[in-house]
């Protein structure tokens, strides 16, 4: 292999070697060169793990912002949880009242027929 | 309180047991959306939805993992929704644009690596490149989440994760050592 083919393969040889890049870790270990480059991978992925506890303060008052934020969509959340429990109980009225107002007319309609058909009868 | 006694008080609805998991992870929730972001401004935003997110999904939790790191999974997805809606207000294919940084360690590198100076250079080279390969390797290299996870969280696939990661660490190392990479391009 050659140096500009083992050059864009490095990154991938600092997760460790295995089959498919055997023949990589051969040509490194016979050229300084992609040595060097490797040991500077290596050397960044050392570099990177370690900034995991380099922690970054965060803005003042960014803490008590998303708290407040927290407490809004709280907020809004149980309104809404309210608004649609009032709306179920409003559709749940108006659709009881349809369905008594249809039942009584219903019966108005069979009672007034009953008694045309009686006096017919008679 | 324990930690899991916090997640079970939040999860049945007790929002001060919420805040208090909040406090305690604050300051590495916001580091990691300030990396993944590469400015405070878009980090405060990121923190405060990944910290929304949490709140609606906390019933979710299985606690198979720590607190913290179910924060990480967040914050990756929150920052990756928050990045792609600024693309679409930009022209720019942010994947071909490494602006120069002056990251290199003026001498002896090698030495100089383990320094806190070396470490703010690759802070600050970090910042440098483009947001779809920052996320990568912050997520893997930085904080050591799995690829799979890092895949589902940024909507990739693990062979995309990879090859990303890949092309990161090697712009990475150019902004650091530009010097050898100019040397070594044969």
């Amino acid at each position: 292999m050659r140096c500009d083919e083992v050059a864009a393969l490095l990154p991938s040889l600092v997760d460790g070697v295995d089959e498919t890049n055997l023949a990589i870790e051969r040509h490194v270990q016979e050229c300084l060169r992609c040595q060097t480059d490797l040991v500077r991978y290596r050397k960044l992925v050392r570099n990177l793990e370690l900034l995991r506890t380099r922690y970054i303060e965060p803005t003042p008052g960014l803490l008590g912002d998303t708290l407040a934020a927290l407490t809004d969509a709280a907020e809004r959340s149980a309104f809404r949880t309210i608004v649609t429990g009032r709306r179920l109980a409003y559709a749940g009225a108006i659709g009881g009242t349809a369905v008594a107002t249809a039942a009584t007319a219903a019966l108005l309609i069979v009672r007034s027929r009953r008694r045309s058909g009686l006096s017919l009868a008679s | 309180m324990e930690e899991a006694e916090l997640i079970a008080a939040a999860q049945s609805g007790d929002r001060e047991a919420f805040d208090e998991l909040v406090r305690r992870t604050f300051v590495d929730t916001f580091t990691l959306a300030r990396r993944l972001t590469g400015n405070e401004e878009d980090a405060r935003d990121v923190v405060q939805d990944a910290y929304l997110r949490a709140w609606r999904a906390i019933g979710k939790f299985r606690g198979e993992a720590q607190f913290s790191t179910w924060m990480y999974r967040i914050t990756a997805n929150a920052a990756a929704t928050h990045m792609r809606k600024r693309r679409r207000h930009r022209t720019e294919a942010l994947d071909d644009i490494v602006e120069p940084v002056d990251a290199r360690p003026e001498s002896q590198p090698a030495s100089a690596a383990e320094s806190a100076d070396s470490l703010e250079r690759i802070g600050a080279a970090l910042d440098h490149l483009p947001p779809t390969l920052r996320s990568l390797v912050v997520l893997k290299d930085v904080y050591g989440l799995p690829h799979e996870a890092i895949a589902e969280e940024l909507g990739i696939s693990v062979p995309a994760a990879k090859v990303r990661l890949h092309r990161a660490r090697r712009k990475l190392r150019d902004l650091l050592y530009e010097e050898g990479a100019e040397a070594h391009a044969v």
